[in-house]
């Protein structure tokens, strides 16, 4: 395979502004206050809101050490969980997050919906936003969706996965982890695996690890590294061996062969070969390298068994933490409300 | 007693190199002196401080009618057409049903005779349906009025297909007009790069382009048809053309007002209003066409004007249409672009704006020439104003330059003799 690695650059200034700055060092506690109405994506977000967000669902991960796992925090408050796209783990995620935070909440599924009779996604949201909803979460098949929304209702918005663009809470959940296991990740190196182009995990993981001071490494052939990935601040290897050694954590993408099967690469025994983690490779890293991936796994392709079960494997660490994640997110968005003040 | 007198006004016709004060006499709905007033008129319009110049034609206009006209008509776009400052527009052939046979070329000029504003010239489909399979009646279209052809919204993909069209049009001395996209690397939403990575949009190379304009270029130099390209957008292209030119193939080109100005980066907000084909590029990219309608090697300038429905744009950025409207500010964006920016002096824009396109056209306007049909626009080169896009003439509001201040306008627009827009 073709061994190629640009240098990382940071990206450049978009029309909507960024914050960059690093995390705030530890221990230093002042007054933070959350004035986002909506949660779109990780490219709006500032390392300081990143890191708020983590240091809330710390403090929500406690909740679910309880015998009565709940908290009063959103009574009375309305979520609307519409999944344009089938989503499994996301939806059950958002929903129990919801309900610890007594929230109530309606699913919408595009299938046998009214968008099947032909609704677009702007008259789906509207009609149910009638019933008087304060949040909305949506996932979507179209990059974008959510952000078309959050311009036309006044409740917020919180995307759960747009096409290939972000998917917030997962890189939130993710890094949590991350910082979790490895106590930080400042000055970490992470390499993300698989297909980029079409990842939003991808996009949102490299973003919230630039803001947070992390480098970045992601893996995978050309046709599914497009090279101007970089303008994102992360490097490309087209090497998944070369980088192995180098990193503390692993993060594997599923590869949706159902999708791209035959136009992406080769053969699916080829990927496997060539770009899946196996025990093999997994004893030339770092004794404590940390492997995740977002799921669902296809056992035997990206990952093998016996690495996605063992002991480096955080991959149910992460689900477990997406619920404080997705409470906190929840809560944070909620907050102002009623403050006149538009995130 | 003369029908109309021009007075005063700074009067510029590429077509003779004419750069002077002078006065426009009309009579009979023709041009009767350029020069020294002589007798009386009915009517005289003060120009002090004005431009005037041969009637702006814009070979690129979708009017949507037949077939969706709750966009836009031939009436509404010949509207918004003079309240531009022009007097002649091309209207695309991919209405529903296509322009693709005589009596559909017919319906067209009969429809803008009876709006009675910009003459509203009819381009045929090279196509039959613009399907890309079989040639469409060429010949009869032509015999009927249409001034050239194109299966614009698609290229023609097939090169024997290509090559048979281009040996009608040279022919019947017509241009074929192409929209340059291989369809095997369309698909996309937005330009490649960066930003569409960064926003997870499928993006159209700059590549889908030139591959398409290189194989046609081949062709016209076997067959030495007229060819031309619409909406270039790549630097790659204008580099293409320039040495198709050089190598004097009968080659031209126009370039739209939104590839002159904006950027890729415009879309990072999601907002349909920045989605057309071809996409917005790269500052690279804008500066290439800039210096390419700089030295001639884009010879028109031309809107693309692409009206849709509120309920089609206001959707996902990849589920909406693409296309935008710009009929009725596009003079102001092309000073903007090109005068502002130190491309060009104004005779240069006014000859991409009159005698280029006629010329493509092969049709006898673009011209002050006495005895020539009085096709006149006067413009006020240093009127600012701000663009309102809810009090346009358009059936359409797809418009991204809704509050953009700009610093010429036409103030009136006069189509064979006949005032057809005072602002």
């Amino acid at each position: 395979m073709a061994k190629k690695a640009s240098s990382s650059s940071q990206g450049t200034d978009g029309p909507r502004g960024r914050q960059g700055g690093a995390e705030p060092a530890a221990g230093e506690q002042r007054p933070f206050v959350w004035t986002r109405k909506d949660l779109l994506g990780l490219d709006e977000l500032s390392a300081e809101e990143i890191v708020h967000v983590l240091d809330t669902a710390e403090s929500f991960r406690e909740v679910s050490t309880r015998s009565i796992k709940k908290v009063p925090a959103l009574r009375g408050k309305v979520v609307a969980l519409m999944f344009f796209e089938d989503s499994t783990r996301t939806r059950m995620s958002f929903e129990l997050a919801a309900s610890r935070l007594s929230a109530d909440t309606m699913i919408f599924t595009a299938k046998g919906s009214s968008v099947a009779k032909g609704e677009t996604t702007l008259d789906t949201v509207r009609n149910v936003e009638a019933m008087g909803v304060d949040v909305f979460v949506i996932r979507h098949s179209q990059a974008g969706a959510p952000h078309l929304v959050s311009r036309k209702v006044a409740a917020s918005v919180i995307n759960a996965g747009d096409g290939p663009h972000e998917h917030p809470t997962q890189a939130l959940l993710d890094i949590f982890t991350m910082r979790q296991r490895l106590g930080g990740v400042a000055g970490r190196r992470v390499a993300i695996v698989g297909d980029i182009a079409h990842s939003r995990v991808a996009r949102s993981n490299i973003l919230g690890l630039r803001k947070l001071g992390a480098e970045v490494v992601v893996v995978g052939p050309p046709t599914m590294v497009p090279s101007a990935i970089t303008a994102m601040g992360c490097e490309i290897s087209h090497s998944l061996d070369d980088v192995l050694g180098e990193v503390d954590v692993i993060n594997m993408l599923r590869i949706q062969f159902e999708r791209f099967g035959g136009s992406l690469f080769p053969s699916l025994r080829e990927y496997s070969k060539v770009y899946g983690l196996n025990s093999q490779r997994l004893s030339r890293c770092r004794k404590d390298v940390l492997v995740m991936h977002p799921g669902p796994i296809n056992r035997g392709v990206e990952i093998t068994s016996h690495v996605a079960d063992g002991p480096n494997s955080c991959i149910l660490q992460q689900v477990t933490n997406g619920l404080a994640i997705r409470m906190a997110v929840l809560y944070l968005v909620t907050q102002t409300h009623g403050t006149g003040e538009a995130g | 007693m003369h029908d109309l007198f021009i007075t005063n006004g700074r009067v510029i016709d590429p077509s003779a190199g004419l750069d002077e004060v002078a006065d426009v006499t009309i009579s009979g709905g023709r041009i009767v002196r350029v020069g020294k007033l002589r007798g009386k008129a009915r009517r005289t319009i003060d120009a002090c401080g004005m431009i005037v110049c041969p009637g702006l034609i814009d070979v690129h206009v979708h009017c949507r009618e037949p077939g969706h006209e709750e966009e836009e008509t031939i009436k509404s776009a010949a509207a918004a057409a003079v309240a531009g400052g022009f007097t002649t527009i091309c209207a695309m052939p991919n209405t529903h049903p296509p322009l693709d046979d005589e009596p559909a070329i017919n319906y067209v000029i009969q429809r803008g005779r009876q709006a009675g504003l910009a003459r509203v010239l009819p381009v045929g489909c090279i196509t039959k349906g613009r399907e890309g399979k079989e040639l469409a009646e060429m010949g009869l279209m032509a015999e009927a009025g249409a001034v050239a052809f194109t299966d614009d919204g698609e290229g023609v993909t097939s090169s024997s297909i290509m090559q048979r069209a281009m040996q009608y049009a040279r022919m019947l001395d017509t241009a074929l007009m192409q929209h340059c996209q291989d369809p095997d690397l369309a698909g996309g939403h937005m330009n490649s790069g960066a930003v569409a990575v960064r926003l997870g949009l499928a993006g159209l190379a700059a590549a889908g382009e030139e591959i398409m304009l290189r194989r046609d270029l081949e062709l016209v130099e076997r067959t030495r048809c007229r060819y031309h390209v619409q909406h270039v957008s790549s630097a790659g292209s204008v580099e293409l053309l320039r040495q198709a030119k050089a190598e004097g193939l009968p080659v031209t080109a126009e370039a739209a007002p939104h590839h002159l100005l904006m950027t890729d980066a415009a879309c990072m907000n999601y907002d349909p209003n920045y989605k057309m084909n071809p996409p917005l590029r790269s500052a690279r990219d804008v500066e290439a066409l800039r210096s390419g309608v700089a030295d001639g090697t884009i010879d028109c300038l031309a809107t693309d004007h692409a009206p849709h429905s509120a309920e089609e744009k206001e959707q996902e950025f990849s589920l909406a249409p693409f296309g935008i409207i710009s009929l009725e500010c596009a003079l102001g964006l092309y000073v903007k672009a090109l005068i502002d920016s130190g491309a060009m002096d104004w005779p240069a824009l006014i000859a991409r704006m009159t005698a280029n396109p006629a010329r493509v056209l092969r049709r006898p306007w673009g011209t002050l020439a006495v005895g020539c049909e009085a096709d006149v626009t006067v413009i006020d080169p240093n009127r600012c104003w701000t663009v309102k896009v809810d009090q346009w003439r358009s059936r359409s509001r797809n418009c991204p330059y809704d509050g953009w201040k700009l610093t010429a306008r036409a103030v009136a627009t006069i189509v064979a003799g006949k005032v057809k827009y005072e602002g």
